[in-house]
């Protein structure tokens, strides 16, 4: 029985969408224009550029194929068409979301060219649109529907009012047996033990503080630490004065339901319940590779009010800043600054997050879908060859 | 003194609570998100919204709570009702090398 008349695209492998986009993805950043020009022909689909693909390796290579299938695999995605330089990689990423059963169709540029490339491409793009367009929504169950979270631009009143609020939704979802992701390693410093306390197992601890040791060790190895970068310069115009503080509000968006496991970027959850994934605390990065884990819909609590969007997974945003939600409207899907003047509580705010949160599944365009945003950015481990 | 709230702690017991508006010197109200109870402080200075507000008088090199938790260390004295925030205080994570 589906809860609360919600609906979404059911896959072939079983997984929920709330969408139903055509993507035409670039293997590689030479790709980028044949991608555009195939999405520029036939309107409609989604061209996702991204800045990286060449000459990467190891660890860093692992992370960008796994980052790319993830985002043809999402459930909120019908079709790919996969574009690359050449076809080898071109290969290992359309095979890799081919796993799924979702239409996956390759096209690559070398012995073509662009403008061949792309009239192939357009002609397979609208085929595959078309096809999409006859899926139809269907009830589905708010544990299928999964989510993710993460805050931006934040400042105390996000600890106050907007992070509580999306803590209530995080609750919820669980206590349905649903799926939530949060991450943003190095935001967690001065709360780690918070989060190390709440989870189920000494394995699953252990994996959180390697995770959350290593990323500090790597920041430390270039010789510097955070300050002057965390918080940002936007935090401290808002109120916030140091990465614990900052960290607190972070952690207070997180629900009080155990973390059941500790994931690598991108690497889709095994166990339902809240999932810590280590990740960059820059939102495009960590909602991209939320997305490629199989993240369908984002809460986004701000305070000063980050613009974030993402060409796959919606964004809703929550502020509880009474400026923020006065000066940036069209960015802002709830406004909870009665928060702050104490005018309702935690459980009627997070009862109008809830109704957001299914009017989005069931179609509602977020205000970053409305006016455009689709910030995708690949996390870049280390330089290339 | 405006009748509208001025600041709000996380816990009874914090050492400093935000501004929930622009507010300027002289007494203010102050509530809490774990309790019914409001207090009465008196600010030396205006304070925007989302800064924060010292509770009470806080030495030197003292721990500042915020969520019942130490969210930094005084750098200086830091007076009942003046403002808290880089000026006065420093991560313990993360400092300023020597």
């Amino acid at each position: 029985m589906a809860s609360q008349g919600l609906t979404g695209y059911r896959r072939a492998n079983g997984t929920v969408g709330i969408r139903n986009y055509v993507v035409i993805l670039a293997v590689d950043d030479l790709s980028n224009a044949a991608v555009e020009g195939i999405a520029a022909l036939v309107p409609g689909t989604v061209a996702i550029p991204h800045s990286y693909g060449r000459l990467q390796f190891g660890e860093d290579l692992e992370l960008t194929f796994r980052t790319l299938i993830g985002t043809g695999a999402n459930p909120n995605v019908a079709a790919v068409v996969v574009v690359g330089i050449e076809p080898s990689w071109t290969d290992r990423v359309a095979d890799g979301i081919a796993e799924t059963q979702k239409p996956v169709e390759r096209l690559s540029i070398e012995r073509n060219g662009d403008l061949n490339t792309i009239a192939a491409g357009a002609r397979i793009a609208a085929r595959l649109l078309q096809d999409a367009s006859e899926i139809v929504r269907t009830p589905v169950e708010r544990h299928e529907v999964m989510m993710s979270i993460k805050c931006g631009e934040s400042d105390t009143t996000s600890g106050l009012g907007a992070c509580p609020t999306t803590s209530e939704a995080v609750d919820r979802t669980v206590f349905a047996g649903g799926t939530v992701l949060f991450g943003e390693t190095t935001e967690l410093t001065g709360g780690e033990h918070l989060i190390a306390n709440r989870c189920v197992s000494d394995p699953v601890r252990d994996k959180f503080m390697s995770f959350f040791n290593d990323y500090l060790a790597t920041v430390e190895a270039q010789g510097v630490d955070l300050l002057g970068s965390q918080p940002t310069q936007g935090n401290i115009r808002g109120g916030l004065s140091t990465i614990e503080e900052k960290a607190m509000g972070n952690i207070a968006k997180t629900g009080s339901v155990p973390v059941v496991d500790a994931l690598e970027p991108a690497v889709a959850p095994s166990v339902p319940g809240l999932n810590f994934m280590d990740t960059s605390s820059a939102a495009a990065e960590c909602i991209t590779l939320m997305a490629a884990a199989g993240a369908v819909i984002h809460l986004f609590p701000t305070g000063q009010g980050n613009i974030i969007g993402n060409p796959i997974e919606p964004v809703i945003k929550i502020t509880a800043n009474p400026l923020t939600a006065a000066t940036m409207q069209e960015h802002i899907d709830l406004d909870v600054s009665g928060l702050l003047r104490r005018e309702y509580g935690l459980k009627e705010a997070g009862d109008r997050l809830m109704e957001i949160i299914d009017r989005t599944i069931n179609g509602r365009l977020t205000a970053a879908e409305a006016i455009g945003h689709k910030e995708f950015v690949i996390t870049k481990l280390y330089r290339s060859a | 003194m405006s009748d509208e709230l001025a600041f709000l702690g996380h816990e009874v017991g914090d050492s400093v609570a935000v501004a929930v508006r622009d507010v300027e010197a002289g007494k203010a109200r102050v509530a809490f998100l774990d309790s019914e109870d409001q207090v009465e402080i008196t600010t030396t200075e205006s304070i925007l919204l989302g800064h924060k507000v010292a509770l009470v008088s806080i030495p030197a090199e003292t721990p500042i709570i915020e969520y019942g938790e130490v969210i930094g260390t005084s750098k200086s004295d830091i007076a009942v009702g003046s403002l808290v925030h880089v000026h006065n205080i420093r991560s313990n994570r993360w400092q300023v090398k020597a």
